[in-house]
């Protein structure tokens, strides 16, 4: 069973665009990554799964409950973390954690202990005494204390030190292999490259990639670094062309032969060739034009990049 | 239950506050009668003889100088205002300050539909309203026996009850408004408390404006009208009470479609 399924999901807020035409499958137990930048349409989509806002087309489900039915049924297996986690002023953090388990009917004090213990988060203070970052924390717990069968996050690190983020995504992956399936909103590439297994990207809206991370960071185009004097002239399908004192670099995503011989020509002291990171990718997945986005969605991203 | 205790948790030291400041009014007003009592025969006709001003709180009606017509005036203004600013702060915050305070997206996103969140947050306000109510009069019975006046009984839990039911009805009202707005709320259901409190003024200075008695709640919570019929008006009651059962109504229709903004 598909643990998020959208089709033709759209939401419009009076003109103002939402989201447009959006179709998602989450495969259960998936590590799902949701990749834009701000005011694409990342939080709507996730509002709308959470039942805080009523999409204006199409439909929307959790493990096959559609999402405009009974919210509360759906968000007993759902644990969300919102980007900004806001709590009642004056409450402890243990009593907002406790609230959060009361509201879901269970007992989970024994797992919210643990948690508190690995985010080293500190029960006794109130929560407008918090920082971003221990806020943050405090919403993890609330997330994750339950054991939900979805976690929905929502730029889940912002806040938090390096060291939080590895410990959080340890977290992560452990509920996860124990069946947990994660939806990870994030604007932060390389969390979703280290730690997903497939991700969509979403601009203006719309959804414009949607495939295993590996495959969303392979694309003909190679990050080529050349210290030396070479003439690209010849050379066709060369972007994002970069010089620096003693050297060119550019992505290339045209024959590697042309590119050899173009090299030969030149005086190489120092060549590398490499993948392109996901963060390149997505980058140039938002500075293309929108008519090159309708040729990426066709597939046919080996010519455009 | 676990919304409606942790609503009057959030609101106990409100709840205090309103009860602690109405309650201690009214009793220093008590208190003070029995001092007043003896110079009141002479203010009395004084008082009920100052035109508009009398009509306006229903001096021209009762006696100052009896326990009932003086804590009808003195006492009913304080918990007829104070009870229905109460009633109206109490009522218009509940629901919106989820949005107001960006907590909605937490209390949302738990398995609670939004009938039950509606419905536990009104019987919070309802209990609180009852709790300020009940507090109040305990209160005022207690400094009378002070004072050591015989209590008039009927008259007074008339009053009380009057009093009560129209803070229902604001509560009511304001309960709809809450789930319309995000912020704000507070400046609308005072003013709307205050505007009917004027209404009921008007009614009673102008013959011409006496319908007026049958839309605001303080006309059918009128101590003056209250002790000269022995009575509270049953039609005025009804047509309170239907009003703010439609602001519930309205609540519960706005509030389970809203697009919650957090």
């Amino acid at each position: 069973m598909k643990a998020i399924e959208t089709k033709g999901l759209t939401k419009f807020y009076g003109k103002a665009r939402g989201i447009t035409d959006l179709e998602l499958a989450v495969e259960e137990g998936e590590l799902f990554g949701f990749i834009g930048p701000n005011g694409a349409g990342k939080s709507t989509t996730i509002r709308i799964l959470t039942g805080l806002i009523k999409s204006s087309g199409g439909s929307a489900s959790i493990f096959g409950k559609d999402v405009s039915g009974k919210k509360d049924e759906i968000l007993e297996d759902i644990g969300y973390l919102p980007s900004e986690a806001v709590f009642y002023n004056g409450m402890k953090v243990k009593d907002v954690i406790k609230l959060s388990a009361d509201l879901r009917k269970r007992d989970c004090s024994a797992e919210a202990a643990t948690l508190c213990d690995r985010l080293q988060l500190d029960t006794e203070k109130k929560v407008e005494e918090l920082s971003f970052g221990n806020r943050k924390k405090v919403g993890i717990v609330c997330a994750l204390q339950h054991n939900p069968k979805l976690c929905i996050l929502d730029e889940p690190t912002s806040g938090l030190d390096p060291l939080m983020q590895r410990e959080f995504f340890d977290i992560l992956r452990e509920k996860n292999r124990s069946g947990m399936t994660v939806f990870l909103s994030s604007h932060v590439l390389s969390e979703i490259q280290r730690n997903c297994t497939r991700a969509a990207i979403i601009r203006e809206g719309r959804l414009i990639a949607c495939d295993s991370v590996e495959s969303l960071a392979k694309t003909s185009a190679k990050r080529v670094t050349v210290h030396g004097d070479v003439f690209l002239g010849g050379l066709t399908d060369v972007r994002d062309v970069q010089h620096f004192e003693g050297g060119v670099n550019f992505l290339y995503g045209g024959d590697i032969k042309e590119l050899l011989t173009v090299l030969a020509a030149g005086r190489v002291i120092d060549l590398s060739i490499a993948e392109p990171d996901l963060e390149e990718i997505f980058m140039h997945y938002y500075q293309d034009e929108p008519q090159d986005m309708a040729a990426l969605k066709g597939g046919e991203q080996n010519d455009t990049l | 239950m676990t919304l409606f205790k942790h609503e009057m948790k959030q609101s106990k030291l409100s709840l205090i506050t309103w009860t602690a400041s109405i309650g201690f009014l009214m009793a220093t007003c008590v208190l003070l009668f029995p001092e007043m009592k003896g110079e009141m025969d002479s203010v009395s006709d004084m008082f009920a003889s100052m035109g508009s001003f009398s009509a306006a709180f229903g001096m021209d009606r009762i006696s100052f100088g009896s326990l009932d017509g003086f804590y009808a005036i003195e006492c009913g203004n304080i918990l007829g205002l104070g009870g229905a600013f109460f009633a109206a702060y109490c009522a218009v915050t509940i629901l919106a300050k989820e949005e107001k305070d960006h907590t909605a997206e937490f209390l949302m996103t738990h398995p609670v539909s939004r009938v039950s969140i509606i419905t536990e947050k009104l019987a919070a306000v309802l209990t609180q309203i009852v709790i300020m109510n009940v507090l109040t009069l305990a209160i005022s019975i207690g400094s009378m026996y002070i004072v050591g006046e015989e209590i008039p009984w009927k008259n007074i839990l008339l009053m009380h009850l009057a009093y009560f039911l129209m803070q229902l009805e604001i509560g009511g009202i304001c309960f709809g408004i809450s789930a319309f707005v995000r912020r704000g709320g507070i400046g609308i259901g005072l003013g709307i408390a205050v505007m009917m409190y004027f209404l009921n003024i008007v009614a009673n200075i102008s013959d011409k404006a006496e319908f007026v008695k049958y839309i605001t709640p303080f006309g059918f919570s009128d101590g003056a009208d209250i002790i000269t019929n022995g009575e509270i008006d049953a039609l005025m009651v009804c047509i309170g009470m239907a009003l703010g059962i439609a602001g519930i109504i309205a609540a519960y229709i706005k509030y389970t479609k809203k697009d919650i903004n957090p």
